[in-house]
C-alpha cells in the first residue's frame, strides 16, 4: 500500500469516517433486535449489516483494497473453504429432520 | 555466532508485493478464519438441529440468544472493539508519520480498550455462572412458587413436558456430613411467560425433587456450550493481543531508535491481527446475541 507520511496523512480522515460508519451500523443491528422483527428478517438484516462492517474493517483498516491480487486470491480461496464448512453440514440436516418428522407423525394426539 | 538476516523484513518481496512478516501474518489469519469457521459451522449445525423449545436453553420463550444474554453489555463491548481498531490503525499511521510518542499513546489506548472488553466479559461470564436452571421431576408448587412448563420433543421424537424454574441459589443447606439437604432458591422476576409477573420470593427445593440442576455455564445447554467456547477462544485472542501490544509498549523505543521502519511494520502486523479479532466479534455479536 502507499505508505509515505503524506499519503497516510490523507488516510486519517477516511479512518474516522469508517469508525463513524461502524458505530452507526452497530446501532442499526441493535435497533433491529429491539424491534423484534421476524427471525428470517432478523437473520438477513443482522448478517447483511455484519458483512458491510466486516468489509469496511478489511478494506480500510487492514488495507486489503490496496494489496496485490495474489493475497486477494489466497483469501478468496479461504473464504470458499469457510463457506463449504458452513454448508456441508447443512446437507445432513435435511436427512435428520426428515427422520424427526417421521417420528413426529407416529406420536399419538394424547 | 553470526546473526541470520531475514530477507525482505522491511522492503516488499518482489513476488508477494509485501514484506515477509506481513505475508506471514496474512497466512496466519487465513488459518484463523478456518478455526473460527469450524466453530461457526458447529454452532449453525447445533442451532438448526436443536429440538423445539431447547434453544438457547430449555424453557426459552423464543429461540433468540438475548433471552439469556445481555445485549447492552455486548453492544458496549462492540463499541470498545471498534474504537480499539481505530486507535490501532492510528498508532501505526502516527509511527509511519514519524511520531513515536503519539503512536505509543494510541497503542496504549488500544490496550486499555482491550482490557475494558475483558472486564465487561468477566461480568457477563460471572452472571451466567451464578444463574441456575432447575428442571423438576414433576410439577413443582410450594409457598406460592410454581414451576413453569413447556412441551418439547426429544431427539428420539417423543413428547415430553419439562417443568422448570430459572433463578439464583441464595443458600445451600447441608447436614453434618456435608450432604445437601435443600437449596434456598430465588426464582427470576420475569413476565415473559405471560401473566403480570409478581414479586419473586425464595423457596426451598430438595434434591429429590430435582431432575437436573445446572448453571447457565458451558454445560447448561448446547447454545451455552457454543457461547462459552467461541467467546472464550475470542477472549484468548484478546489476551494474546494485549500481551503483544504491551511488549511493544515496553520495548518499542529501543527498536524505534535504530530501525523505525521495521518497528512500524511490526505494529502494522499486530494491527492486522487486532482488526481480525475485531472482525470476528462483528460477526459473533449478531449471531450469538440477536438471532
Amino acid at each position: 500500500m502507499g505508505s509515505s507520511a503524506h499519503e497516510i496523512q490523507g488516510h486519517l480522515k477516511k479512518y474516522y469516517m469508517v469508525f463513524g460508519a461502524l458505530l452507526v451500523l452497530t446501532g442499526v443491528t441493535v435497533a433491529v433486535a429491539e424491534f423484534h422483527v421476524s427471525i428470517g428478517m432478523a437473520i438477513v438484516v443482522a448478517l447483511f449489516v455484519a458483512s458491510i462492517k466486516g468489509t469496511l474493517v478489511a478494506c480500510y483498516f487492514m488495507h486489503l483494497m490496496e494489496e496485490k491480487s495474489m493475497l486477494i486470491w489466497i483469501l478468496a480461496l479461504c473464504a470458499l473453504f469457510f463457506l463449504m464448512l458452513l454448508l456441508v453440514p447443512m446437507f445432513t440436516i435435511g436427512e435428520q429432520d426428515a427422520g424427526l418428522m417421521e417420528r413426529m407423525r407416529g406420536l399419538s394426539p394424547n | 555466532m553470526s546473526a541470520t538476516v531475514i530477507p525482505y523484513d522491511v522492503k516488499p518481496h518482489p513476488l508477494t508485493g509485501m514484506y515477509n512478516g506481513k505475508f506471514g501474518i496474512w497466512l496466519f489469519l487465513a488459518s484463523e478464519i478456518m478455526l473460527f469457521g469450524a466453530l461457526f459451522s458447529t454452532y449453525v449445525l447445533l442451532r438448526v438441529g436443536a429440538p423445539e423449545g431447547t434453544w438457547p436453553i430449555a424453557g426459552s420463550p423464543t429461540t433468540r440468544g438475548d433471552n439469556i444474554l445481555q445485549v447492552p453489555l455486548a453492544a458496549l463491548n462492540t463499541a470498545f472493539l471498534i474504537t480499539s481498531s481505530v486507535t490501532m490503525v492510528l498508532a501505526w499511521a502516527n509511527l509511519k508519520m514519524g511520531s513515536f510518542k503519539k503512536g505509543q499513546q494510541f497503542l496504549l489506548v488500544t490496550v486499555l480498550l482491550a482490557g475494558a472488553f475483558l472486564v465487561v466479559k468477566y461480568f457477563e461470564y460471572n452472571s451466567k455462572l451464578h444463574h441456575y436452571a432447575v428442571t423438576f421431576n414433576e410439577h413443582f408448587d410450594r409457598d406460592g412458587v410454581e414451576s413453569k412448563s413447556f412441551k418439547g420433543l426429544t431427539q428420539a421424537g417423543t413428547e415430553k413436558t419439562i417443568h422448570y424454574l430459572w433463578g439464583h441459589v441464595e443458600e445451600t443447606k447441608k447436614d453434618a456430613d456435608g450432604a445437601i439437604q435443600s437449596y434456598l432458591f430465588m426464582p427470576d422476576h420475569d413476565t415473559s411467560h405471560g401473566g403480570e409477573g409478581h414479586e419473586p420470593k425464595a423457596v426451598e427445593i430438595h434434591p429429590a425433587e430435582i431432575a437436573r440442576m445446572t448453571t447457565f455455564g458451558p454445560g447448561g445447554s448446547s447454545f451455552l456450550g457454543c457461547y462459552f467456547v467461541i467467546t472464550g477462544l475470542h477472549g484468548l485472542h484478546i489476551v494474546g493481543g494485549i500481551v503483544v501490544m504491551l511488549w511493544f509498549l515496553l520495548t518499542g523505543s529501543k527498536m524505534w531508535k535504530t530501525q523505525p521502519d521495521k518497528y512500524a511494520n511490526r505494529i502494522e502486523c499486530t494491527g492486522l491481527y487486532w482488526h481480525f479479532v475485531d472482525l470476528v466479534w462483528i460477526f459473533l455479536f449478531p449471531v450469538l446475541y440477536l438471532l
